[in-house]
């Protein structure tokens, strides 16, 4: 009996960990800083991001016509959003430089030119 | 095929001055089927075909190609003129430039469809390019080229004298992927086929990450290589990148072949912020990187790989 409860201690235990790491994430994404960026053909706006180092951001992508992609080769970032649809992607750059970045599903006569560049400064 | 005969063929080409061509021996002179004969243990039989690629037709845009309404057709004086027919023409992607119409980008299909038709080897493989395919996921471009393609889908294998090719699709998806139901479709066809068999992909975007800024890459194109290693001979060629490029995978080759509409910048250091911008055109060299190539190898010993410049025709 004395086993069982020390289980169930534990789990519980456990469960209210995940449940404030959530919260905190959760709490952590409210504070950060949000970049609100436009997707349509052929153009992203603004096309150029400043970032500071080490300073978490969010990413905040809303495709104005049809579906787009956002892709960072060198930061391994990527994402896609629907026509009308926003979706978010953070990241904590951890290296100072220029970053370009591209629509990575094709779009159209002038997909090639849907392109920005991320500038993290120190 | 003689050697002088090959070099005849060369040097009429270098008349011809236009298109990607790419010749193909059992004996040997070609790297991509070096040895064919020997590793599979036939008679050679020599034969060559061409690769045409990226000839984005109703692309409209003086200052890159004042001819863009020509030089498809002049490729094809061109092609027309050899001296020795080619055993088929491969046109791996872009056969045309998109455009959001729908109804315009069939009709440019069509036109493309009828402008081949004047080749005088109407054996013909076709691929498509994002150009073609992306925005409607190869709908229409399976609607107009369904005589040209052996079945219903825009991938496929044939067998040329002894040597397979494999014709993907890493396009039709607008991410640039060849996905999960034509890898499973790859791996069947590919356990059909001995592992020192020669073996050819054709393919529109590179398989591998040439520069993945510009997209020039297929997002599980690594899935595809990894499937390719066991086999001992093979040789990928694609377009997309509008210029000449030559990679080793392992001991895959993979050569891309030069547009016929504009030439690109070639691909700069990675994470460059380099734009992926059409070469312009020069009034004192027309065609200037749309040019042809020639691969051959001498038995077991060089490899040639040799560009030839454009003449205007």
């Amino acid at each position: 009996m004395k086993r069982l409860d020390k289980h169930k201690t534990v789990l519980f235990l456990v469960m209210l960990f995940l449940v404030s790491l959530q919260l905190g994430k959760a709490k952590s994404e409210e504070t950060e800083r949000i970049i609100s960026i436009t997707a349509k053909k052929f153009e992203y706006n603004p096309s150029i991001l400043e970032l500071k180092l080490g300073e978490p951001v969010v990413i905040e992508l809303k495709s104005l016509d049809r579906k787009h992609g956002f892709k960072v080769p060198a930061l391994g970032l990527e994402t896609v959003v629907k026509g009308g649809e926003t979706t978010r992607v953070r990241i904590v750059p951890d290296k100072v430089g220029e970053f370009p970045f591209h629509c990575s599903v094709f779009c159209g006569s002038g997909h090639e030119d849907m392109v920005g560049k991320i500038v993290v400064k120190k | 095929m003689k050697k002088k005969e090959i070099f005849d063929r060369r040097d009429f080409l270098k008349v011809a001055g236009i298109g990607g061509v790419v010749f193909a021996s059992g004996l040997g002179f070609f790297p991509a089927l070096g040895g064919i004969a020997k590793a599979a243990g036939r008679k050679s039989e020599d034969f060559y075909f061409l690769q045409l690629s990226d000839t984005h037709w109703g692309f409209d845009g003086p200052k890159v190609n004042p001819e863009s309404k020509n030089t498809l057709k002049k490729a094809i004086e061109s092609v027309n003129s050899l001296k020795f027919k080619p055993d088929f023409i491969v046109f791996t992607g872009d056969l045309t430039h998109t455009t959001d119409d729908e109804h315009i980008r069939r009709a440019r299909m069509e036109e493309f469809r009828e402008i081949i038709k004047g080749l005088n080897v109407q054996n013909i493989k076709l691929l498509p390019g994002e150009h073609d395919a992306s925005l409607d996921q190869g709908a229409v471009f399976k609607d107009v080229f369904k005589s040209f393609l052996p079945g219903d889908t825009t991938y496929y294998t044939f067998i040329h004298k002894g040597v397979h090719f494999i014709a993907l699709d890493n396009v039709s998806d607008a991410e640039g992927a060849v996905g999960d139901v034509q890898i499973a479709w790859l791996k069947k066809e590919l356990a059909k086929i001995k592992k020192d068999a020669p073996l050819i992909l054709l393919t529109h975007r590179p398989l591998f990450d040439l520069k993945i800024e510009w997209d020039w890459a297929t997002k599980d194109g690594k899935q595809v290589v990894d499937l390719l290693l066991p086999y001992k001979d093979v040789t990928v060629f694609y377009g997309h990148i509008h210029q000449e490029n030559h990679h080793k995978t392992g001991h895959i080759v993979h050569h891309s072949a030069k547009s016929l509409i504009f030439p690109l910048p070639p691909p700069s250091p990675g994470g460059s912020t380099q734009r992926k911008a059409p070469i312009q055109w020069d009034v004192a060299q027309p065609f200037r990187g749309l040019g042809f190539r020639s691969i051959q190898e001498e038995a077991e010993k060089v490899e040639e790989i040799k560009e030839w410049p454009v003449v205007k025709g």
